[in-house]
């Protein structure tokens, strides 16, 4: 790690005004800190949030409002969340171990970069750190990563739960920066790598993410998430899915899927979404569904099995639902 | 039940939960400064030279050892048990991770940051990154099991009686590289005092650490001491005296200040050894009613390219003993890529190699219809057919015994896929343990006070199995004092000598030595009243006469003016290796839960039934029991360290992404020890539980998958891919 100074801003205004060429803002530090131990990111100062009442929990009739700096630990328990969001809670409580949950942020957990292993070790080339390095995970060691939305230049996965519940749930993520106030829905907020993979997300270096939203509705409140992987706690997913419907009279009048583990963004399966609307909540039509799940899929030679990993995820979480 | 045996609680135990326990990097010495390595990142070339000067710009720099600048060392042939490389003696590189230079700074975060700093210019070679299936340049070991064993061994006539065999099962089987993993990483503070050397370091072996820097560093071994009062898991890894330890000294000499040095977790896959990969054909030929006439275990394992030493994984052993078979053949061949060099891991050679060989006994019951535990039985050995010996003591019989009752296994169908639990797949699975029984020479101190605390001494290691506790066990119960009143020391090499903990050898080698230590002092004592030291007992502080009649040991010390009384003595193995196949025994009845539909694989039971003679203790036993099988579910479902193809460079060397059981992957285990002392091995009785627990589980895990599946798999780990429908 590499020295650097410590700016502990007390209000949002001072935290934005305080970042610079060089700075990184860190909130509950659980993936930055590992990636500044293997001089991944060697920040010039950190931009401490701890200081910034960003931390509630809200919920009303309308939705659900995360504060960014909320702990993963105090959301997954929240009772609101738990009931009328489970997938929210679900997710949570998939992730890492109870000591990173009791320190990570949802808002950071967002942010979360990659854990392809080849991003993570500065003694190999990476196109994401280094635009036009070259990417030798695509030819390598690829189990974990990419099945859809890869590019010549990055097959890495975003590595968190938490964002492919809110992808199904259709939060919006809400940042602030030198201009003001922006809202993004989740959907628009992740960016394919493409030939840019260094670009992850639409948040401008200068802007923190301050609350996540997330609207009420039927579907939510019926939402669940699975996640496969092979250890049975404290692992990445290799794949996984969340799912939310609307059920009404044994008919499905709406449905969200969601896969992770799959690609850059959470992957919305706007097929297998439609396969399930207007349909019986049954098994049948759930199978049929999590066949369109992957469409345009494109393993990388070692995580074909994801393919249809990824559709079994899908028809074990809507089975959950009914 | 008398002190020996008695489960009580571990006497450091409070210490390690607390934080008072202290290891080796936590050793308080003034003025110490720190020391970083920096590994290559090639696999196979020339260190053109090391760019220094940025870092040596940056705050805090004392110095950076490179191959260019690095003191030599006095000898640096690699020899058993002793690595002299990679340090820096040399510009070759061999793998990729090897250790190219070594900053000194004032801090560990300045020392860090320098490091980042330090870049390398190569010339790089072509390299061999990986042991594939090209077995082509495999090559016979040169040192095997130090010249104690042959690398291959035949009797009767294996390929004749194969191809007559009615019944034939001939597989191949593959075991990843496997990394040690303990929790404290490998850790070093040195200090010189003029020419007098003092190191604390996490190791297996104090004694072997003195003897390997004396050596390497031209110095008298009196000169140097060697202390580690607590070892944070070793599992073989600190066995041998790697390199980082021998840096260190080499630093603290150029700066002339003492210098810690500990391994960041990536290093610890690059810096002392690992398990190699090994890949093993098997040809089992039977009779139809399941007599097994021929065994051939063709073994190759993974070694380095790098002038590191020689080891070979000695897979093929246990198949050489397990089973009463009149014509066997195992041969053991090297195969050498840019890696480095392999070591010891928990049961090196009859974990992988059982591996193999007990799936491949599985697969010779279904082939031919029987009960696999029927088949071994049908096979039993009753002596040892390799060493034509008998055995010390075997209750093999009656582990499979009490195993297969505990666990229900005479409920078990024949035929793969016939248990389920609604759309899970229900199989079990089972196997045999076996490792064999170590003893070395070791040497024990006693004193006793007159206020009748006992302090019992031994350059011995605690590396988590319960040494402190056994000590004081055995010593309270030979000396006739509670257990509260004895006081262990161990781990300093200015303590009588004892031998490396490993091969599952301390109880065997330690604690008689503190049995001939208390006969030695009952002798003293008896001598100063008066008495034959043959008819004289302790017993709660007195000394019992041939006649009943009780001395009180402090008014017999205060007699003749002492406060305390001491006694050293050593113990050493006798003829029982020329007389007797020494081994100890157990078997594993595993259930998984395969969801075919999601490809999870769960344990769901297991029973593991083990004959290590004597127990000395039945809590630490089990706790080394239910430790080793987990270590073993590791092997079967998730350990691998995974290389890179291009670079040689392992891509998982963390603990995110290279995975170990975590409590959710670990069921309920019922151990059971068939309890009979082996006096035959040693005095006290013991064979030794480190290991033995391990060995199997990983079959006995594939067994059942394939029970449950009807899949077998020859490859581990067992993953996702593997089952899913």
């Amino acid at each position: 790690m590499q020295a650097f100074d410590l700016i502990r801003p007390t209000d949002l205004p001072a935290a934005i005004a305080a970042m610079g060429k060089g700075r990184r803002f860190i909130a509950g530090g659980t993936d930055l800190l590992q990636l500044m131990k293997e001089n991944i990111e060697t920040p010039s100062a950190l931009i401490d949030l701890d200081a910034l009442a960003l931390d509630g929990i809200g919920a009303d009739g309308g939705g659900l409002m995360l504060g960014a700096l909320a702990r993963m630990a105090d959301v997954a328990a929240h009772p609101a969340v738990r009931a009328e969001y489970p997938a929210i809670s679900q997710a949570l409580l998939s992730a890492a171990s109870p000591q990173v949950r009791n320190m990570g942020t949802v808002g950071g957990n967002l942010l979360q970069r990659t854990r392809c292993v080849y991003f993570r070790d500065a003694a190999f080339p990476c196109n994401k750190r280094t635009p036009g390095a070259g990417c030798p995970a695509i030819a390598g060691q690829n189990r974990m990563l990419a099945i859809l939305g890869g590019s010549a230049d990055c097959i890495a996965t975003h590595p968190s739960d938490l964002p492919v519940a809110l992808a199904a749930l259709e939060a919006t993520v809400v940042m602030q920066g030198p201009n003001g106030t922006r809202r993004v829905p989740i959907s628009d907020f992740y960016l394919l790598p493409g030939t840019t993979p260094g670009q992850e997300t639409v948040l401008a270096p200068d802007e923190i993410i301050t609350m996540i939203e997330v609207p009420a509705s039927a579907w939510a409140r019926r939402s669940a998430y699975v996640k496969l992987r092979d250890r049975a706690s404290f692992e990445f997913a290799l794949v996984a899915a969340a799912v939310a419907l609307d059920v009404r009279d044994g008919t499905i009048a709406a449905a969200r899927v969601a896969l992770g583990g799959v690609a850059a963004k959470p992957w919305r399966a706007m097929a297998a979404e439609a396969a399930l609307v207007g349909q019986k909540a049954d098994g049948a039509t759930f199978a049929q569904a999590a066949a369109l799940a992957t469409e345009g899929a494109r393993p990388a030679g070692r995580n074909g099995f994801k393919v249809r990993l990824a559709q079994r995820a899908v028809a074990r979480a809507l089975g959950a639902l009914v | 039940m008398g002190i020996i045996g008695a489960p009580i609680a571990r006497v450091d135990g409070r210490a390690k939960v607390t934080g008072r326990a202290r290891y080796a990097a936590e050793a308080a010495v003034p003025g110490a400064v720190h020391a970083v390595l920096v590994q290559s990142t090639i696999a196979a070339g020339v260190v053109l030279a090391v760019e220094t000067a940025a870092a040596e710009g940056m705050p805090g720099v004392l110095a950076i050892l490179t191959p260019q600048n690095a003191p030599r060392l006095a000898d640096v042939r690699p020899q058993a048990q002793l690595v002299p490389n990679p340090t820096l003696q040399d510009a070759t590189v061999a793998y990729n991770g090897q250790t190219i230079a070594v900053v000194v700074a004032e801090t560990l975060q300045q020392a860090e940051a320098a490091a980042a700093h330090v870049r390398a210019r190569y010339r790089a070679d072509e390299a061999i990154t990986e042991m594939g299936d090209d077995l082509a340049d495999a090559y016979v070991p040169k040192n095997f099991r130090n010249g104690m064993r042959k690398p291959d061994s035949a009797r009767g006539d294996a390929d004749a009686a194969f191809n007559a065999a009615p019944v034939q099962i001939s597989a191949t089987y593959t075991t990843p590289v496997e990394h040690h993993n303990p929790m404290e990483p490998h850790a070093t503070i040195a200090r010189w005092d003029g020419d007098r050397l003092t190191v604390w370091t996490a190791t297996q072996y104090v004694s072997g650490a003195r003897a390997t820097l004396a050596r390497l560093l031209g110095i008298d071994a009196g000169n140097v001491r060697v202390i580690c009062p607590f070892t944070g898991g070793g599992f073989g890894c600190k066995g041998t005296t790697w390199p980082p330890a021998v840096l260190a000294a080499m630093a603290a000499r150029s700066v002339n200040r003492p210098v810690k040095l500990v391994l960041d977790r990536r290093q610890m896959y690059t810096s002392n050894g690992f398990r190699p990969r090994t890949l093993q054909k098997l040809r089992l030929g039977a009779t139809p009613d399941g007599q097994i006439v021929s065994l051939r275990h063709d073994g190759f394992t993974q070694m380095s390219l790098g002038d590191f030493g020689e080891f070979a994984e000695p897979v093929g052993l246990a198949s050489e003993m397990l089973y009463a078979v009149p014509n066997a053949a195992v041969t053991h061949r090297l195969v050498a890529v840019n890696q480095g060099l392999p070591t010891y891991m928990r049961a090196p050679g009859e974990a992988s190699g059982s591996f193999a060989l007990e799936s491949a006994i599985d697969e010779m019951a279904a082939a031919l219809n029987m009960d696999p535990l029927d088949l071994r039985l049908r096979n039993y050995a009753e002596s040892d057919p390799h060493e034509n010996r008998p055995f010390s003591s075997k209750a093999l019989r009656e582990c499979y015994r009490a195993g297969a009752e505990a666990f229900g296994w005479a409920q078990r169908p024949l035929a793969p896929r016939c248990l389920r639990d609604g759309d899970v797949l229900v199989g079990w699975g089972m196997a045999t343990a076996l490792y064999p029984i170590n003893r070395s020479a070791a040497q024990a101190t006693l004193r006793m006070g007159a206020d009748g605390r006992v302090f019992v001494r031994s350059g011995t290691q605690e590396i988590g199995g319960g040494t402190y506790t056994t000590m004081a066990q055995v010593t309270a119960e030979a000396l006739g004092v509670p257990v509260g009143q004895v006081t262990a020391q161990l781990g300093d090499s200015a303590w009588p000598h004892a031998p490396v903990s490993g091969g599952s050898q301390t109880s065997a080698s330690v604690l008689n030595a503190v049995v001939a230590a208390a006969d030695a002092l009952r002798a003293r004592l008896a001598a100063l009243a008066g008495l034959d030291a043959r008819q004289v007992q302790l017993a709660a502080g007195t000394l019992v006469g041939p006649d009943g009649t009780r001395l009180r040991i402090d008014v017999l010390l205060a007699r003749h003016g002492l406060d305390t009384i001491e006694a050293t003595a050593e113990s050493v193995p006798g003829d029982e290796k020329q007389r007797f196949s020494l081994h100890s025994f157990g078997a594993h009845f595993v259930e998984v839960q395969v969801d075919p539909a999601i490809g999870r694989i769960r344990i769901a039971r297991h029973v593991g039934a083990f004959d290590t003679g004597r127990v000395l203790n039945a809590r630490t036993a089990r706790s080394q029991a239910i430790g080793g099988i987990i270590y073993g579910y590791g092997m079967a479902l998730l350990e691998k360290t995974e290389v890179d193809a291009e670079t040689g460079r392992y891509v998982n060397a963390n603990l995110s992404d290279y995975l170990v059981p975590v409590n959710a992957d670990v069921p309920d285990i019922v151990t059971i020890f068939v309890e009979k002392p082996d006096r035959n091995a040693n005095p006290l009785g013991v064979k030794g539980l480190g290991e033995l627990p391990t060995v199997g589980v990983a079959a006995a895990v594939a067994n059942a998958v394939y029970h449950a599946t009807g899949r077998r798999v020859r490859d581990l780990p067992i993953r996702v891919e593997d089952v899913l429908a």
